[in-house]
């Protein structure tokens, strides 16, 4: 995260914030403990919708720089599994602006969630409708 | 017209492939109307695509509202909703 850090702000004097966001693979989810996660991609899509995503983000607040990171494949309690970060001149634009991309990320990139449970038990988690409250603020 | 349609997380496994190429009949001109010539294809289809408002879809790699129109687009793309992040 610090070398991502950088690359936005190096050699640069008029970024005075940065935000960032990480969003790491859970060991318990609703009561049950989950060995693994995997993460199914439309990989082409999914470079496209964020791109899609960053350059709303940069229209509607004032940002010197944004990067978003999504790992996919099969991951372990304790892995990331986003990163997001947006460095602007002020902390309001790049807090908005942070949390706009995961809220929109969560409903707009292709992205699903298998959860392996210990006994080796696999399931699809559903998209929650909080998630689309969420969206549907901005 | 020849297109290509992928499937993804549940839905691939339900319908037991992650994409094929078919040539859209006469009639099918919006994604609804795929969706259903899709289930009179084989229980397989039928059971993937059975519950119906779950489903969502991308035409060239943009999500596209079920009574979107195919028009010219190359890929067609079926999928649960998103949980990624």
């Amino acid at each position: 995260m610090a070398a991502e850090i950088a690359a936005l702000t190096a050699g640069r004097t008029d970024i005075g914030a940065v935000v960032t966001f990480t969003g790491i693979c859970r060991g318990q989810d609703d009561g049950r403990d989950v060995c693994a996660l995997t993460l199914e991609t439309y990989e082409e899509m999914a470079l496209a919708e964020l791109s899609r995503l960053e350059a709303e983000a940069r229209q509607r607040w004032p940002l010197q720089g944004s990067t978003i990171i999504h790992r996919h494949g099969r991951l372990q309690p304790g892995d990331n599994i986003v990163l997001v970060i947006c460095a602007s001149a002020h902390r309001h634009a790049a807090f908005e602006a942070a949390s706009f991309l995961m809220d929109y990320l969560k409903t707009r990139a292709p992205f699903w969630k298998a959860e392996e449970a210990a006994g080796g038990e696999r399931r699809w988690i559903a998209a929650k409708t909080e998630d689309d409250e969420a969206a549907e603020r901005w | 017209m020849s297109v290509t349609i992928k499937y993804f997380a549940w839905l691939r496994e339900r319908v037991g492939k992650a994409e094929e190429d078919m040539i859209l009949p006469a009639g099918v001109n919006t994604l609804t109307d795929l969706i259903a010539h899709l289930r009179r294809q084989g229980e397989e289809y039928d059971h993937a695509f059975a519950t119906e408002g779950v489903v969502r879809a991308a035409l060239d790699k943009r999500h596209a509202p079920l009574d979107a129109a195919i028009g010219g687009a190359r890929e067609i793309a079926f999928f649960p909703p998103m949980t990624g992040g």
